[in-house]
């Protein structure tokens, strides 16, 4: 079905996979308006479309809360689907354009690429969580520690054999086509991988750290619409004629209240805030750490309630919503050029009344790995890393070397204290 | 400074992978010389001949060139390559110069140290990039948007701390130790240098988004995704080369010696046996020359292996940032062995056993590669100059083309030996100074001790439980 993204399009709301992803408020008004006059506040239709919208976004935060309840393990299944199903988007972009070059076997090769980005990118967040879990059975550890230790081979096989099989099926006259798609296969799983990858690293780190940025984004979101629904009146950008300063203010503002809201909400559930060393799936018990102890601060004179606050918000609501700025531009100006582009009206049309996967994740992507660096930079070091590399040097060594790393770490204090 | 243009015919100058001609004309035989008249002295023909035992002196590989405007149709039209033209000798004479230049300047570099090869590898990196950046804006030339050259360097500087703020964290800490003030300077860039680079990469990227011109959108995004494969072309080939170089010169010297006597065995061979075509991509290109290089670069593996090992300067890693002489203990890699050799060898033969490095064994499976995989490097890159109708990535090197051309087979092999290293030879040795290291970087001076004190509880614990 060829789904616009306006509210124009009778578009049936068709129950689809359920998705958790938050639907983009400001493109509802119709687009095909040439002239000016297509904010928002001017749209005739705009109220079927947005019940379409809404009762889409319905299900798909329902489901979300399901997965975000049942854990770890299966918020990065998801995380993992939503993944495939951006690749074949993106895939499929491609591949549309150029229908009449059908190469044999091509298909696969993208394929084989992606379970390779799979195996590196999975093997290399998740290898300390792996050895974790495995550790009572002899085995199944040794196996599993071998695995981890030439795991950068065994990738690199499996690419260089699918580079080695580009190579061989190059077809004479369809070689600049055979290129094209090689690098665009790079770009769409760099652009797939480096997005799930931090935020997989992320959920690991603990739910909150996933849950806080997605949702600041989502709340942009809404709120972008709604303050441009009542208000909307300058327009913002060229690329994304719907977007207007006042849509874009208003969501700022609101989104920064909000994270610093949210995450006091967040940060008092020990499921979310605690990190899953391991990959089980039980329930967690952990101290959570400076971050998330409560600090009572004294509301001025004129508000005479004491108000609980966390450490954390202060950082969080400052930086995401910065980010969540910048990820507003942003995201319009992803979807859109493609568009013009290549005369296509969304990446896909899975979600009904917002268009494929990728029109969901384009801001996300830029949110997660944002987050992640901001929590290795900033967060981590203020907690545990101490005992985090205790717990490393007592797995992965044997006595005997913890015993020479003992002796050699004393020498190197010494001479630090010498010196 | 060498006239780049030499023949008047091209406006490049073709270079010629030399290792196999053509085999389905009945001209091809090479030992023959006397195919002149068969063939008319076309323009794009093969004139060059990149011949012979120079070659072996070549320090860096030949790409496969084949002009996509040659007329396949004229079979005879042969593609002798030593044969027909009047002046093969003088492009010759000019390759063997720069190949002699280039091999000259490497052993220099080789002898002044790895700071200085790090240099090196960065500028060969440069000129590559400004290469396919070129190459990238030349293709669009009607279309050029201002600032855009600015934003490519720009990305790439972001690249370049991004990368080698990673590789070289442990060797620029242990550089600035002595001094106090510095040292916090460091370690704090590097505890943040993730941030940096990233926030360089978003002011970069919102840059583009800024500048991006209605009805150019196509262009512009297109630019911006070959940039990008630009940069993870050209870095992840130079990054692993700078990891193995600061691992100890001879992984870095090894494999690149290993392609380029691949590239001189597989011409010598071709020259001599070539009969059957390789692949279609690149029709010079035999069987018989590839087997027989194969053979050839894994023995000389071997050998170059046992050769180069023998020296500390090669073989030891270098842990700082220092351009001193080295002493190490080299490890049990190259450490001698000696085997006694079989009885009938020995009766002829004056040596009585033969020492070999464990060393050389690794060096067994970097040949293999080097000969069978590493040779899909060079393919691709014709491949690809073939689909976008190139001749060359660059002129700057007289008489081969540009930096692009001479290193696209050392990509596959520099990051297949960085994998292989950090595998199956690294962790073999180094776990505990791995983990030595990894405290240094990342914890400050209280709490290494903090760290010290509670391991000591530890092990104290263990030996007392008796466990």
């Amino acid at each position: 079905m060829h789904k616009e993204n306006t509210g124009d399009a009778p578009s049936a709301p068709t129950p689809r996979v359920l998705h958790h992803r938050k639907r983009n408020f400001d493109a509802v008004a119709g687009a095909g308006k040439p002239n000016g006059s297509h904010l928002l506040v001017n749209d005739k239709s705009k109220y079927k479309s947005f019940l379409i919208r809404a009762y889409s976004t319905v299900w798909m935060i329902g489901g979300f809360a399901l997965i975000v309840y049942l854990g770890h393990l299966y918020i990065t299944a998801m995380v993992v689907v939503l993944q495939i199903f951006m690749a074949r988007e993106l895939f499929n972009l491609l591949r549309r354009t150029h229908e009449d070059k059908q190469l044999p076997g091509f298909r696969l090769l993208n394929w084989h690429f992606f379970f390779t980005a799979m195996l590196f990118v999975y093997g290399r967040i998740l290898s300390q969580r792996l050895v974790n879990t495995v550790t009572p059975d002899k085995v199944l550890y040794r196996l599993v520690t071998s695995l981890i230790k030439y795991h950068m081979a065994i990738c690199y096989s499996l690419y260089i054999s699918g580079f080695v099989w580009f190579i061989l099926t190059l077809k004479k006259k369809m070689y600049k086509y055979q290129f094209s798609q090689y690098a665009w296969t790079h770009m769409i799983l760099i652009v797939v991988f480096t997005q799930s990858s931090f935020t997989v690293a992320n959920i690991f780190e603990g739910i909150f750290w996933f849950l806080l940025p997605a949702s600041l984004i989502v709340i942009n979101d809404i709120f972008a619409y709604i303050c441009g629904f009542f208000f909307g009146r300058t327009p913002l950008i060229k690329l994304s004629p719907k977007k207007t300063w006042e849509g874009f203010i208003g969501a700022s503002i609101t989104t920064m209240i909000s994270a610093f809201l949210l995450a006091n909400i967040m940060g008092r559930f020990l499921w979310l805030t605690c990190p899953r060393e391991d990959l089980s799936t039980g329930w967690l018990q952990c101290d959570p750490g400076p971050l998330f102890k409560q600090e009572t601060h004294a509301l001025p004179g004129w508000i005479s309630n004491w108000v609980r606050l966390d450490t954390v918000q202060y950082w969080n609501s400052y930086t995401s919503n910065l980010h969540c700025f910048l990820n507003g531009k942003r995201r319009f100006t992803l979807q859109l050029p493609w568009k013009e582009i290549s005369v296509l009206p969304d990446f896909g049309d899975s979600i009904p009344g917002h268009g494929g996967i990728t029109d969901r994740m384009d801001c996300q992507m830029v949110m997660a790995v944002f987050a992640y660096i901001y929590h290795q930079s900033f967060v981590v070091p203020q907690s545990l890393s101490v005992d985090k590399l205790l717990d490393q040097i007592i797995t992965s060594l044997t006595l005997e070397e913890q015993q020479a790393l003992f002796t050699k770490l004393g020498q190197m204090l010494q001479e630090v204290i010498g010196s | 400074a060498m006239e780049k243009d030499l023949n008047q015919n091209s406006p490049r100058i073709r270079k010629i992978r030399d290792n196999s001609y053509p085999p389905n004309t009945p001209t091809s035989r090479m030992n023959n010389n006397n195919q002149r008249d068969n063939h008319p002295n076309s323009p794009r023909d093969y004139n060059y001949s990149p011949s012979s035992p120079t070659a072996r002196l070549r320090w860096r590989n030949r790409s496969n060139e084949i002009p996509a405007e040659v007329k396949r149709g004229n079979a005879s039209n042969v593609r002798n390559l030593l044969l027909g033209d009047k002046n093969k000798y003088r492009s010759m004479w000019i390759r063997t110069c720069s190949s002699l230049w280039m091999l000259g300047g490497v052993f220099f570099i080789i002898y002044m140290g790895h700071l200085y090869i790090w240099a090196m590898v960065v500028g060969i990196q440069i000129f590559m990039a400004k290469e396919l950046f070129f190459l990238l804006r030349r293709a669009h030339e009607e279309r050029r948007l201002p600032g855009f050259r600015l934003l490519n360097w720009h990305f790439f500087f972001t690249a370049m701390l991004f990368v080698y703020g990673r590789i070289l964290q442990q060797q620029l800490v242990n550089t600035v130790s002595s001094d106090r003030f510095i040292y916090k300077l460091v370690s704090g860039l590097i505890k943040y240098q993730m941030v940096i680079c990233y926030f360089l990469y978003i002011a970069g990227f919102m840059w583009f988004i800024l500048t991006l011109k209605k009805k150019m959108y196509k262009y512009q995004f297109g630019q911006y995704a070959w940039t990008h494969m630009i940069l993870i072309v050209v870095f992840t080939q130079s990054s692993f080369t700078v990891a193995n170089i600061f691992e100890g010169i001879f992984w870095f010297l090894l494999p690149a010696a290993l392609i380029a006597m691949n590239d001189v065995a597989a011409y010598f061979f071709g020259f001599y046996f070539g009969k059957t075509p390789l692949i279609k991509l690149s029709p010079k290109k035999t069987w018989e020359g590839f087997i027989g290089a194969s053979v050839a670069t894994t023995i000389s593996a071997f050998l170059f292996a046992n050769v180069l090992g023998q020296f500390q300067w090669l073989t030891c890693p270098r842990k700082d940032l220092s351009t001193g002489w080295l002493h190490c203990d080299p490890g049990p890699l190259f450490r001698p062995e000696y085997y006694p050799l079989p009885t009938w060898i020995a009766s002829f033969s004056p040596w009585k056993e033969i020492s070999i490095l464990p060393v050389q064994w690794h060096a067994f499976s970097l040949g293999l590669f080097a000969s069978v995989i590493a040779p899909f490097g060079g393919f691709f890159a014709s491949g690809f100059k073939r689909a976008f109708k190139i001749k060359d990535f660059g002129d700057s090197i007289p008489g081969h083309g540009g930096f692009t051309d001479r290193m696209d087979c050392q990509m596959v092999m520099a990051i297949f030996a960085y994998i292989y290293i950090q595998s199956f030879i690294v962790h073999q040795d180094y776990s505990v100074e791995m983990i030595l290291d990894h405290i240094s970087i990342s914890l400050g001076h209280e709490e290494q001790k903090m760290l010290y004190a509670k391991l000591g509880d530890i092990l104290r614990h263990k030996l007392q439980g008796g466990v």
